[in-house]
């Protein structure tokens, strides 16, 4: 098994390159070229909600992202947030989508839960092991 | 890719075209031009996805907020994609059934009604 590990600044301009990333790794570690787009897709909604979260709280730690390949492809994403704001996830009926009463920031968090729910069949939010955070852990199928 | 935003009209269609990468870092690019674009009273809009690379949660919370701006205006709102992995991102958060989703421009540009109240 080997890992890699990235921790960012909690800007959106890193988020690219956490994308970035976790997608070479993904190739290299030997994920089907046909779940890449996912893979990018997912990491990126991840780290975004984690980069959201920090600035919602005013928190300028770090966020890890953990890539590592053993049985599986797994990616842990981890913020420093209060736990009641991460596991606060949940997806929105179609008909709320554009509701005038919803805002935007609403709208985004439901919008990239549906996303990280869709994409990855392997998906866990929960609290951090130790201190104040959510860890988003995904994992994918190698094809080898 | 960063992102690229280029508008023109046809008739009375404003077209945005969209290229490279949308995300939580350039959306909010995104939303301005929109912005601008229905401040400066265009009331049907068509963005084009056709070279879009990447579409994240924030850049379609910024199409949803176009689409929302435009209704008290009786502006209409359509998006032009034919991509199945973009199309698979709308048809996953259920927002192929909020906006129109025409697969050309010569569709986007010729439909009757955007329909704001879809």
């Amino acid at each position: 098994m080997s890992s890699v590990k990235l921790s960012f600044t909690p800007a959106p301009v890193h988020v690219r390159t956490a994308r970035l990333v976790g997608v070479a790794v993904a190739r290299r570690a030997g994920v089907p070229e046909e779940l890449l787009d996912e893979v990018r897709l997912a990491i990126g909604e991840a780290c975004a909600r984690a980069v959201a979260l920090h600035r919602q709280y005013g928190l300028t730690d770090l966020v890890l992202v953990e890539m590592s390949d053993g049985p599986a492809y797994t990616v842990r994403v981890i913020d420093r947030a209060p736990i009641e704001a991460g596991l606060g996830l949940a997806a929105l009926p179609p008909d709320e989508l554009a509701d005038e009463s919803l805002t935007d920031e609403a709208l985004t968090v439901g919008v990239g839960f549906a996303l990280l729910a869709g994409f990855v069949e392997d998906l866990q939010v929960r609290p951090v092991d130790e201190g104040i955070g959510t860890e988003v852990r995904m994992a994918w199928p190698l094809g080898r | 890719m960063d992102l690229s935003l280029t508008t023109r009209t046809i008739g009375e269609h404003t077209v945005l075209e969209v290229g490279g990468e949308v995300d939580v870092y350039t959306a909010p690019r995104l939303r301005e031009r929109l912005v601008e674009l229905i401040d400066g009273g265009a009331r049907a809009i068509v963005v084009d996805l056709g070279r879009v690379d990447f579409l994240d949660s924030t850049g379609l919370g910024v199409l949803v907020g176009a689409l929302k701006r435009l209704r008290p205006v009786g502006g209409t709102f359509g998006l032009i994609c034919d991509k199945e992995p973009l199309l698979k991102i709308f048809r996953i958060t259920a927002l192929d059934q909020v906006f129109p989703i025409y697969p050309t421009l010569e569709a986007a540009t010729s439909a009757d009604s955007s329909g704001t109240d879809a």
